[in-house]
């Protein structure tokens, strides 16, 4: 058997492909959180919880109106997207101007709201989502075995992370977006609605994670504490990778998704801490974070 | 030009200290009468939370430092009282001492990683070291785990006073949270606290005026991180175990209610808070994830309408800092 640094190369592979998952779920938080840091000046803590309900949203849909993942993929984004609509025109909009922490603390409280209704509802041990029937299986490559449906959370969470980073930086709507991070009044003045804008973008943020938690519930079980466990690991990585570029985000997330997955081969029982290390090391170093701009 | 400086400062103090010991002075007393009334064992553990309290809101009251991880210091003070109290047999006045000292040694650590960024990111770096720290309890030999350090002896203090007769216990945790308080209010009212204001309402011109906001808030950051370990340890011994429910991230969640819910940047605040949701909580509990839901819509509802708290209002209503 093949093996790197006294490691069975499959083992290594496996993890790695692991790390990658998980790397493509922070990539896909932290970029929804990056682009609503940008806008709205808030932390959106409750970014655990709306992927919690993403994952949700997506069962209902499986066990009360027997739509399969591909419906789910559409809806559940949609629906928590909305969600998330209704309560930026409702809550956060009362905030804009305050100090930035209450932004945290109002989201942090939603987030209690909604993890305990799941809790409530339905325990802390989850519900198990089958994997699609079109992504049961896998390929064997040979060197590995690669399953069908952690392939296509890979490929897919890249495409979304790809098409989120060339709809900001190239298109008319992205631009209309950077110009209004950097002076909301001057482009109200132009012309653009502004307060809708920032609604859509806090829609898109949160219709992000909702994807994100559809994508993740036939992987890990559907449970309530999912997001709240995520979000803490993501809040490190943004901090890694400093707030203000999507590629950096995308980036940041990715690698140290797979960071964790070699720590696991390597270290196991570091696994958990390893990205909080590397956040007290970024800080030491280079405290504006990795991609971070001057502040 | 000196004078012009001065007089607004004369000014200032003139009307905080206005008055402020008597209210004081007679919470002190209620807090002296009440286990004679209310169940004790209840009090003493919103005596610890209301002095945890107090110790956060010095951080974002007053230097305007909002930390995500308190229960860190809580927890881990917790931690260490609980073991040198069981494992080394040291009388409860060192464990106690001994997981202050802990605390205040974690907190230079984060504090010195923490201040390197400011706001959102200050709060997040907490929440994430915190979380670090939960990981590594967790694991570790020392903590028991999922069990946490249980049947922790309360020993005698000095040799002298038996802790296990509930009353004797209740006075001592009343006469730590006291002076907790007391030290809280004589930082916020020296000259310290006055440049720790001054660094809230306007960094740049505290610079310029030649401080170093960092060291004061590093300074700041131990004592609090000390102060929450010394209402840790404190409830260690009360309830003679240790476990990961006070590192928890909800721990850290908690304080925050706490001091939002009754006032930030309030003396008396804290206090008001810790007993309101302790008692919540003590009617809650069975209800489970409810209480959860109750602490989130308790958030929602004071950030959006209730930003000043319960002494904040109070304090408005009556024209007097409190």
């Amino acid at each position: 058997m093949t093996t790197v640094f006294g490691v069975p190369l499959q083992a290594l592979l496996g993890q790695l492909l692991v790390g990658l998952i998980n790397g493509s779920f922070y990539a896909l938080l932290s970029l929804g959180l990056a682009i609503i840091f940008g806008l709205l000046n808030i932390v959106n803590f409750a970014h655990g919880a709306f992927y919690t309900t993403g994952a949700f949203v997506g069962w209902f849909l499986l066990q009360y109106a027997g739509i399969p993942y591909w419906g789910a993929l559409v809806i559940s984004p949609l629906v928590v997207g909305l969600l998330g609509m209704a309560i930026e025109r409702t809550m956060l909009k009362r905030l804009y101007g305050l100090d930035p922490l209450y932004g945290l603390l109002l989201t942090f409280g939603l987030a209690l709201i909604i993890q305990g209704l799941f809790l409530n509802q339905f325990g802390s041990s989850g519900e198990v989502y089958d994997i699609p029937e079109k992504l049961t299986g896998g390929v064997n490559l040979g060197f590995m075995f690669l399953p069908n449906y952690r392939a296509w959370v890979i490929g897919f969470s890249l495409i979304l992370c790809l098409v989120t980073w060339y709809t900001t930086e190239k298109t008319r709507l992205g631009s209309y977006l950077r110009a209004a991070t950097e002076n909301p009044n001057l482009v109200q003045a132009f012309g653009i609605n502004v307060p809708r804008l920032v609604t859509l973008t806090y829609g898109l943020g949160v219709g992000l994670a909702a994807l994100a938690g559809v994508m993740a519930a036939p992987i890990y079980r559907v449970n309530p504490l999912m997001g709240s466990d995520m979000i803490i690991v993501v809040f490190a990585v943004v901090v890694i990778g400093g707030m203000g570029s999507i590629m950096g985000s995308i980036v940041t997330g990715f690698g140290l998704g797979v960071i964790e997955g070699l720590t696991k081969v390597f270290y196991p029982e570091a696994s958990n801490v390893v990205v909080f290390v590397i956040m007290a090391l970024v800080l030491l170093v280079k405290s504006g974070g990795l991609f971070g701009r001057a502040q | 030009m000196t004078t012009v400086k001065a007089a607004p400062r004369a000014e200032l103090k003139a009307t905080t200290f206005r008055g402020q010991k008597a209210p004081i002075a007679a919470m002190i007393a209620i807090f002296a009468v009440l286990p004679f009334v209310v169940y004790p064992v209840f009090l003493m553990k919103a005596l610890c939370f209301a002095l945890f309290a107090c110790a956060f809101n010095l951080l974002i009251g007053y230097v305007g430092l909002l930390s995500f991880g308190h229960a860190l210091f809580l927890g881990s003070a917790g931690y260490a009282a609980a073991h040198a109290a069981k494992v080394w047999g040291a009388p409860p006045e060192l464990a106690i001492l001994f997981g202050t000292a802990v605390a205040a040694g974690i907190g230079t650590v984060v504090g010195v990683l923490a201040i390197r960024r400011q706001g959102i990111y200050f709060a997040m770096i907490t929440l994430a070291l915190a979380q670090m720290a939960y990981f590594v309890y967790l694991r570790a030999p020392f903590t028991g785990g999922e069990d946490g350090i249980q049947a922790v002896p309360r020993g005698r203090l000095f040799g002298i006073l038996n802790l296990q007769d509930t009353t004797t216990m209740y006075f001592v945790v009343l006469a730590i949270f006291t002076a907790g308080f007391l030290i809280i209010y004589r930082t916020i009212h020296s000259p310290f606290g006055q440049v720790l204001k001054a660094i809230r309402e306007n960094e740049p011109r505290a610079i310029s005026l030649g401080y170093k906001p960092d060291h004061y808030k590093l300074i700041v950051f131990v004592l609090s991180a000390a102060l929450s370990g010394l209402a840790g340890g404190t409830k260690a011994i009360v309830f003679q175990l240790a476990s990961l429910t006070d590192v928890d991230w909800r721990t850290s969640g908690e304080v925050i209610l706490m001091t939002l819910l009754g006032g930030m940047g309030t003396i008396f605040g804290p206090v008001a808070g810790a007993l309101v949701i302790i008692t919540l909580e003590n009617y809650l509990a069975q209800l489970g994830a409810w209480f959860t839901v109750t602490e989130g819509l308790i958030f929602v509802v004071c950030v959006l309408t209730f930003r000043r708290g319960i002494v904040g209002e109070l304090s408005r209503w009556l024209k007097r800092p409190l």
